[in-house]
This record gives C-alpha cells, structure tokens and sequence, in this order.
C-alpha cells in the first residue's frame, strides 16, 4: 500500500514535469460560465484560440461569481496564476491592479485600436488605470429585463403584461392557476438584482445614479426610494413560493410555465435559447421593466495576470486579441445572449430581444452597471439586506430602507 | 550562552535531545499561531480591502460589525448550536457509553455503527442531512408516501428551525466521538469501585451519578476541549446544509469571516470579526484554564 502510495506521488511528479515544458503555449483560463447557454458561448472562445496554434485549459470554477472570485485571487495573490480570468466590468480588480499584479495590455489595445472600436466607452474606462489597459472587455450584459412565460399566462387566462404594474395585477389569477408568479433564486445576488433593476424603472435614471454613483444617502432615504421598496414588497409577495437557489433553475421555471417570470440579465436569454424557446411566441421579454427603458452596461471582461513567461505573455496578447475579433465576438454573443462590445459587427442573426436591447443602446438610454459603481464590500452588504428582505415578511419595508440608506452611506 | 557555573549545567541544557526535537513546533507554534493572530488583530485596525495595507483606522471595522445584523444573528446561532450541542452531545454520548458497558452483546458492532458518522466529514454530513431533511425527496416525503398527507417537516426551509436542523446533522456527526471517549473512560474505572458499591447497596444510578462522573474528570476535560473546538469553528457543515439559508437565519460567524474576507474583498472587516471570535474563545478558556491548571503548581 504504501509502496503504491509512493509510486503514485512519483507518477505525478514526472506527469507535472512532463507537461511542463510542453505548455508554452498553453494557457489557462478560469471563468464561472457553468450553466448550459454559458458553456456553449466560452466553447466558442477555446474553439477560436485554439485555432490561433495555441491551447485554451478551461478551468471552470461552478458557482456564480462570489464563489468563483476568492478562489481566482487567492491564486493570484498566492503566487499561482492563471492564464487569464473573468471578472465583470467595474472595481472588482481595482487593487489588483494597484498591486501590480495584473498585466499591461496597453500594447494590443493600441494595437487594435479598441478605443475606437469599444462601445459604450465606460466599458474600457473601466479597464484602464492611469492610463494604461488592463482588461479585455468581452460582452455588455444588462440586468434590467423581465422575462415572462407566455405559456404560464395563457394557462391562468390572463394576457401577457406589458409593464410591471400590469403583471404585479396579474399574480393572483397566476396564484389561482397554481404557479409562482415570480421567480426568484436563493442566491443573494439575485435578490440584490431584483432591486436594483427596480429603482430605475420606477425610480428613474436620475435617482439610481444619486444613490449608487454619489452614495447619496439622503435620496437612498427618501420617497422615491420608498416606492422602489414598495415595489420591492410586491415582489417578495409575488416570489414567497419560489424555492429554488440557483439562477437557472428559476429561468427554468419560466421556461416550462411553472413561473410567471423572472426579474433576470440577458444572460437568461441563452436558457431559452438552449430550451429551443422563440422570443415572442415562447416567452416575452420586457427591457427596464416594460417601464422605463433603460439598460445597464455591466457584462464580463477578461484579466490577465502578469506571468513569468514571455511565450505566455504573448499567448495572453493572442488571446485578448481573439477575444476582441468581430467573429469570435458575434459567435461569442449570440450564445451567451449578451451583446458583442463592438458597434461594428453584423448581428442578423439576433433575436428580437436582442435586437430591443441593441436598439436601446443605440439610443444611448444607459446605465452604468452596479459593479462599476460600488465595491464588493458595499455589494455584498446589500446582498445581506436584501436576501433577508426578501425572506422575512416582517421586515417592513421602512426598516429595511433604513438599513438601505445606512449602507449607502457608508459606502465608497 | 548563558555563564552560568559550570559545575552545574544549566536548567535549558537538561533533556538537551527532547528540546532540539521539539524546537521546529515551538518555531511553528510561534510563528504561525502567534505570529499570524498578531498579524491577524493589527490589521484588524486598518481599513484592508482585497490586499492587506497598514492604513490604520481605529476601530471602525468593529462599530460596523456590532451594528451589523447579519453579525448579530451569527452570535445568536452560534449561542444556541453551541449550548444545545455541547449539552446533548455530552448527555447522548454518555448514555451511549453507560449502555454499551452493560456488557452487551454484539458491543463492536453497536460500537462501530455510533462511531461511523464520524467518519464523515461536515459536507458530506450538511450534504445528506439536507437531502433527508428537504421536504420534496426526505422525510416529509416519505411520511406522505405513507397516507399522512398533512404532515409538514420542514426544518431547513423554516427561519425558526433551521439552526437546529444543523444542530441535529452535527450531534449525529459528533455524539459517535463522544460516546467512545466515555466509553475509554468507564473502562479506565476499576471493578473494585463497582464491587464496593454494589456491596454497600448503592443503587447503579448514584454510583454513576456520585462516584464514576467525579472520577472521569480528565476524560470529560479532553471530551469538553473537543466539542467546543468544534463548536466555534463550524463552518462547512452550514455551508454544505444550507448556505446561511434561508435568508440569514442560519449564519455562523466563521461565515462571516470568509465571506468578507473574500467574497465581499473586505480582509479588516473579515478580521475583526475574527479576531471578536478569538476574543469571545478567550474570555471562556482564559479563567477555566486559570483554575484547572493554575490551582496545581
């Protein structure tokens, strides 16, 4: 036994040197895209590195992105990087950068010109500090969308709603024919979603930006807000009998009628796709609520941490480049259901949600999305607050606008 | 080193051999213990986010966490799991124990079967608790399946009772340990003790409650050392079972330190937190230990 034992650990080690020298150009790329839309749409990226000459190592790590985040820095900060990892636009990478852990990418973006090519420009803005690029930016997700099980509707007789107050009318026939009128996952990050999807469209624009981008705390306390917890209330209501935990299994619930709908990103669009579900027929999906049509830019980008090697520092150029290339961006996009980062690629091929939040941004009705704004620190807080909101029915709503304001205040 | 007289060697040469091997714990005790609590309580001050920085800041991080709800609920859980399950375990493990040294027969297997879910670690313990106690595949499931359509257990969704559906997955962990503890230790009792006993016509309840638990004094130390270790450092079990859910009423504070150490990238809030868990460890070790091993000397 202890003779295989050892055997076993001297096998290991001549496997690890053995693939040593041969992965020069190999590169590993951590990223939380588990679910089956995601996994179809990251394909994509490997299928078009590896064309490049070198290999894509997929290192998923399951879980969303608060359980994938301290695992990818903690390999970092360890002394272990990865090849190139995903982290959502916005201040999640801030310090890393400030450690000098993360690698200059400046050169490809001049390169490629991405200044000119990256729409809306806060996408790269986020990227850059002190004037150098750090990330590639991949993808624009917004989270201000509605989906909504046409099937769930027709079962319990009642039209299709057009705008929130027209499905929080609808919940009781939905509740009479036996389904949940609004899914809602266990996660606390859907919870904290839910909401902050709610304050523009019934707050307004102007409102969102003073609580999340001035941490105004005076207008996280006051009467528009109030509403938005008023609404917020509806919702919890409307979600009490919705006992699952992860995203997709919600999504689920909408796609097989179970649900009425979900208050969910784009990203739930690459579900329906899967499920082989048609935009307007199968399921309806209401931008900003149906209410004010706004959409966030928040979406994915790509960090690469500075590593030893030149041949990989040049695999990490390839690779962001590809990242950035108008077919690998369409065939990229189209899966995960997001919309592609550049303004110049044929998108045809998109579906008539797509096509809704395409047209939004080209009006330029944006938001900046909740990760830009505030820290973990601050999101994570909110998370707290608002999974127990949304729980605990005798948490009224003005108490948990206090909690809400005093957050806010103490945020950065 | 030292120049003390030679004809007497000096007290920190004796047993020369047991200290030099002892030297790389010591350096680890040091340095790793000592060194990284140290570490851990200075930066405690300072407003560390993902990376730690000396940027001090009094003691902001703790008024934030004492205002904190979900830190407050943490304490509470922690309170009831902790109470209930050192109470239990102890009284379970012991009845175990007194029973199995009835000179049973088929005592290995019994012996076998109550330490086996010990073998288990937390997750896969909070895994399978989870699955028995969710009210679609476990026992609400099964009660139905027999005609009883009404039944309703529902723990783990329930806000009230879900830190005792965790309390239930942790005795039925830990009671194995504890039972074979006690059993070592009715062993270490002699016969005579029983035979003097049983001559002076005390009943079998007086011996145990009077004589045998006043003299397995060591062995309820150690079980007691064991169990409360456990206790404050129960983490995966919860993670596994329930995530903190529903809501928040199943946190624990070792929960709350990783997830703002990591999740929330927020390491002084993470510390603090850390280090009021060391205070609170300190406060109940530090006079017990006074009286237990300073009273001998």
């Amino acid at each position: 036994m202890r003779y295989r034992l050892y055997r076993a650990a001297l096998a290991a080690g001549a496997a690890l040197f053995a693939i040593a020298p041969a992965s020069a150009t190999d590169l590993e790329v951590a990223h939380w895209w588990t679910s089956g839309g995601e996994a179809a749409a990251v394909a994509e990226f490997a299928k078009a590195f590896d064309a490049t000459g070198n290999k894509w190592i997929d290192a998923a790590i399951a879980g969303a992105g608060n359980t994938a985040r301290p695992i990818m820095v903690s390999r970092i900060t360890g002394g272990d990087p990865m090849g190139a990892f995903q982290f959502n636009h916005g201040r999640q990478a801030e310090e890393l950068i400030e450690a000098g852990l993360l690698q200059d990418m400046t050169e490809v973006a001049t390169q490629e010109k991405w200044a000119e090519i990256v729409r809306p420009k806060s996408l790269l803005d986020s990227c850059t500090v002190d004037g150098k690029v750090y990330c590639a930016p991949v993808n624009i997700h917004s989270w201000q969308w509605l989906w909504l099980s046409n099937k769930a509707f027709e079962d319990a007789g009642v039209p299709v709603p057009t705008n929130w107050d027209e499905f929080v009318a609808a919940a009781p026939a939905l509740e009479k024919a036996g389904k949940i009128p609004l899914a809602i996952g266990g996660q606390p990050w859907q919870t904290t979603g839910a909401f902050n999807v709610l304050i523009p469209a019934i707050a307004g624009k102007d409102v969102f930006l003073k609580v999340y981008k001035d941490h105004d705390a005076e207008a996280a306390a006051g009467p528009e807000i109030a509403k938005v917890f008023k609404a917020a209330d509806d919702a919890r209501k409307m979600s009490a009998k919705s006992n699952v935990q992860d995203w997709n299994q919600a999504t689920n619930l909408v796609i097989t009628g179970q649900a009425g709908g979900q208050i969910m990103g784009d990203w739930a669009q690459g579900e329906f796709q899967v499920a082989g579900q048609v935009a307007g027929k199968d399921y309806t999906c209401l931008p900003g609520l149906g209410v004010n049509a706004l959409i966030s830019t928040g979406g994915d980008a790509f960090y690469f941490p500075k590593l030893n090697d030149a041949e990989k520092t040049k695999a990490q150029f390839v690779l962001a480049k590809t990242m950035l290339d108008p077919t690998t961006q369409v065939a990229f996009n189209l899966k995960k259901g997001s919309v592609p980062v550049r303004g110049d690629v044929d998108l045809a091929a998109a579906n008539d949600c797509m096509k809704k939040g395409l047209e939004i941004l080209a009006a330029g009705n944006v938001i900046p999305d909740t990760n830009q704004l505030n820290t973990e620190d601050t999101n994570n807080q909110l998370n707290d607050l608002f999974v127990e909101f949304f729980k605990t029915p005798s948490l009224t709503p003005e108490d948990a606008q206090k909690r809400f304001a005093e957050i806010i205040a103490n945020a950065d | 080193m030292t120049d003390g007289p030679r004809a007497r060697p000096s007290r920190l040469f004796r047993n020369l051999n047991a200290k030099i091997a002892s030297i790389p714990m010591i350096l680890t005790a040091l340095v790793v213990f000592v060194g990284g609590t140290v570490w851990t309580v200075v930066h405690s001050f300072t407003n560390s986010r993902l990376l730690p920085r000396l940027n001090f800041v009094g003691l902001d991080q703790y008024e934030r966490l004492w205002t904190t709800p979900r830190w407050l609920i943490s304490i509470e859980n922690l309170l009831i799991y902790g109470s209930l399950s050192l109470i239990f375990s102890l009284l379970i493990g012991f009845m175990l124990a007194a029973l199995l040294d009835q000179k049973i027969r088929f005592e290995d297997a019994f012996r076998t079967i109550f330490l086996y879910p010990f073998a288990l670690s937390f997750v896969v313990t909070g895994l399978v608790w989870q699955w028995l106690l969710n009210p679609d595949f476990g026992v609400q499931h099964v009660v139905r399946g027999f005609g009883w359509e009404s039944f309703s257990f529902n723990p783990l969704y329930t806000k009230e009772l879900v830190i005792y559906g965790i309390l239930f997955a942790g005795l039925w962990q830990g009671t194995g340990l504890v039972m074979c503890l006690m059993l070592a230790g009715l062993r270490g009792i002699d016969d005579d003790i029983w035979k003097a006993a049983r001559v002076d016509g005390i009943p079998m309840w007086k011996t145990y409650l009077f004589i045998v638990i006043p003299m397995m004094r060591p062995v309820f130390i150690t079980t007691l050392v064991i169990i409360a270790s456990g206790i404050v450092r129960v983490y995966d079990l919860v993670v596994a079972q329930t995530s903190g859910g529903p809501a928040l009423a199943s946190e624990v504070p070792a929960k709350y330190v990783y997830d703002y150490m990591f999740a929330a990238q927020n390491l002084g809030q993470g510390f603090a937190a850390s280090t009021m868990m060391l205070v609170t460890v300190a406060i109940i070790i530090v006079p017990w230990a006074y009286l237990e091993f300073g009273r001998r000397r």
